[in-house]
């Protein structure tokens, strides 16, 4: 099939507008939150960093963002756990109902976030646990196992059982082939699915709206009730300006490692031929 | 067997170690023998934990949510309590009520919007970053297009709030007209927060695509416009649906967009979180119509071979 050169320059055309549509809003709300003018009146007017300065004194969003971290840390390091043993087990074993462990996994992702987050909430209930710190933590390590399952699961499967004989063959044991061989060859793609599980969990808010205890507030849960309030709107521009790229960073990373991962096996085959 | 790669990493692997031979102590060497004669007991300590964290914290609540949605609030002068005696009540009250059928309906109807409108975009970027764009250029664009989807959903969403204002919003002052706060406000935002999930399923499937195909279409008499049609479209079916999934489920879960920008419409979501607070038994029932919609969903799309680009 040929494209013609009108064809061509339309679709480059066409491709750059939608870029341009995708980061727009993202930048608008960089520009509102060194603007002097205040509400949603376009155009933008003024520029100024006090909105800026004045956001270092405020304990809302700070106290917000620690709640963030620590429960996107603990999650991000149950997942991690949790993710590489069932990539490793679906991996390496074939065992009756294998299957259905893939799909109880993936569920998470299939189903929309609001059934996860009433069932969890039921699920608490049920048991008698009251919602808290603990409860969020399980509720939004429960859907970054998935992350860190795929990511994990794709470097397993291009790793060649050969390597596992051979660690053998020089006298290695089973501990210490995972721990010299397969965990550093790991390293990269349990990086790359730790980042992107811990972005997920930092940015979630509809299963958080359902398993947080009342009152405790993550950065998302901050910028939503502080939205609808004229006078937070500085504030609020500001945090959400430090959420894209406190965000856009690590993910930036984690994107270039999985590259590195998807190098490393071509360099693989390369060796293998 | 790949000779050369065993070679390789046994001298990589030997090279490492310094020359130092690797001794473990008695206890470890134990335990190293009895797992290596023992796949089963290597099988369950790998499996066991995140067998038991899927069943009991996420099959066990869907289970609980299940079990509640057949319970009924009983109010007994101003204390409200839940009677645990199984009926299908709840389920009856949502298909005899014609305000959730008409919420359910319009949330299907957005989704497939959403869905439409995201597949209209996608196709021509993706056929530019898979067929036109050099590798390198193709490279920056997948990253390009990835990278919005982990700027903050809520931050995006209240950008659209703030350019969908209908009094003075960007659109209002640049184009002359908004959607404003309402269903198709929603629309909007939803089919930006969701596109690159759209964007990247296809353009994997064109990427795929072998360009001698599209080569023998021409070489065969097709021209453009017909190869597309009789060769490109049908082969990326199954990528289509595989957005689809992303965009469907996403859209018909989703109440923050649309309590940001839907002015008073309810979607399924908004319906199941208005009732939460008040009739946690109701809202329980209403939220198996999502996932009773998903299943069937997954049910075509696994007939169509997506499930494998997931």
């Amino acid at each position: 099939m040929v494209v013609s050169r009108g064809a061509r320059l339309c679709l480059r055309l066409f491709t750059g507008v939608v870029l341009a549509g995708l980061y727009f809003p993202l930048l608008y709300v960089m520009r509102l939150s060194v603007a002097t003018s205040r509400g949603f009146t376009w155009p933008p007017k003024g520029f100024t960093f006090e909105h800026w300065t004045g956001a270092r004194s405020a304990t809302g969003p700070r106290d917000a963002l620690l709640h963030s971290l620590t429960i996107a840390g603990w999650a991000t390091l149950a997942a991690l756990v949790l993710g590489s043993l069932a990539a490793a087990a679906l991996t390496r074993f074939k065992f009756f109902g294998r299957n259905t462990l893939n799909l109880m996994i993936v569920l998470p992702l299939a189903l929309p976030g609001i059934v996860t987050g009433i069932a969890l909430n039921s699920g608490f209930a049920r048991l008698g646990v009251d919602l808290s710190r603990v409860t969020l933590v399980v509720a939004h390590t429960t859907f970054c196992i998935v992350i860190v399952f795929n990511n994990v699961g794709a470097r397993m499967r291009q790793l060649s059982p050969n390597i596992d004989e051979a660690s053998a063959d020089l006298g290695a044991d089973q501990l210490q082939t995972f721990w010299h061989v397969r965990l550093p060859l790991l390293a990269s793609s349990l990086l790359a699915g730790g980042l992107l599980a811990f972005a997920l969990s930092f940015d979630e808010i509809i299963v958080t709206t359902f398993t947080a205890e009342g009152g405790y507030q993550t950065l998302p849960l901050w910028i939503f009730q502080n939205m609808f309030r004229d006078t937070s709107l500085p504030l609020v521009n500001v945090t959400a300006t430090f959420v894209v790229l406190a965000m856009v960073i690590p993910v930036y990373l984690a994107q270039r490692l999985s590259e590195g991962v998807a190098g490393a096996s071509r360099a693989d085959r390369a060796s293998g031929e | 067997m790949g000779h050369s790669l065993d070679r390789g990493e046994g001298l990589r692997l030997a090279a490492e170690g310094r020359g130092r031979v690797l001794r473990p102590s008695t206890a470890r060497r134990t335990a190293a023998r009895a797992l290596a004669r023992r796949p089963r007991l290597r099988l369950g300590l790998t499996l066991s934990g995140p067998l038991l964290w899927m069943l009991v914290a996420y099959i066990g609540s869907l289970a609980a949510l299940l079990m509640t949605s057949l319970y009924h609030n009983e109010t007994v002068g101003v204390a409200t309590r839940m009677v645990t005696d199984p009926r299908l009540d709840n389920y009856q009250s949502l298909v005899d009520s014609s305000v959730y059928r008409d919420v359910a309906a319009r949330t299907v109807l957005a989704a497939a919007a959403v869905t439409l409108i995201d597949l209209v975009i996608a196709l021509p970027v993706a056929f530019f970053m898979a067929k036109v764009a050099s590798t390198r250029v193709r490279r920056q664009l997948v990253i390009a297009v990835t990278m919005p989807l982990w700027a903050g959903y809520l931050v995006k969403g209240y950008a659209w709030r703030a350019m969908l204002n209908p009094e003075s919003g960007l659109l209002r002052e640049v184009f002359g007209r908004t959607p404003g706060y309402g269903l198709w406000g929603s629309i909007t935002t939803l089919s930006y927060l969701w596109l690159p999930y759209m964007i990247i399923p296809i353009y994997a499937g064109l990427d795929r695509l072998p360009n001698s195909l599209l080569e023998a279409s021409t070489d065969l008499g097709g021209k453009a416009g017909r190869t597309l049609r009789s060769v490109v479209l049908p082969l990326l079916v199954p990528s289509i649906v595989a957005g689809s999934i992303f965009t469907f489920s996403l859209t018909l879960g989703d109440f923050y967009v649309n309590r940001l920008l839907g002015g008073t419409t309810q979607f399924i979501g908004n319906t199941i979180y208005s009732n939460f607070g008040v009739n946690l038994p109701l809202a329980a029932a209403y939220a198996t119509v999502p996932v009773l919609i998903m299943v069937a969903y997954l049910t075509a799309a696994r007939a169509s071979g997506a499930l494998e680009e997931l």
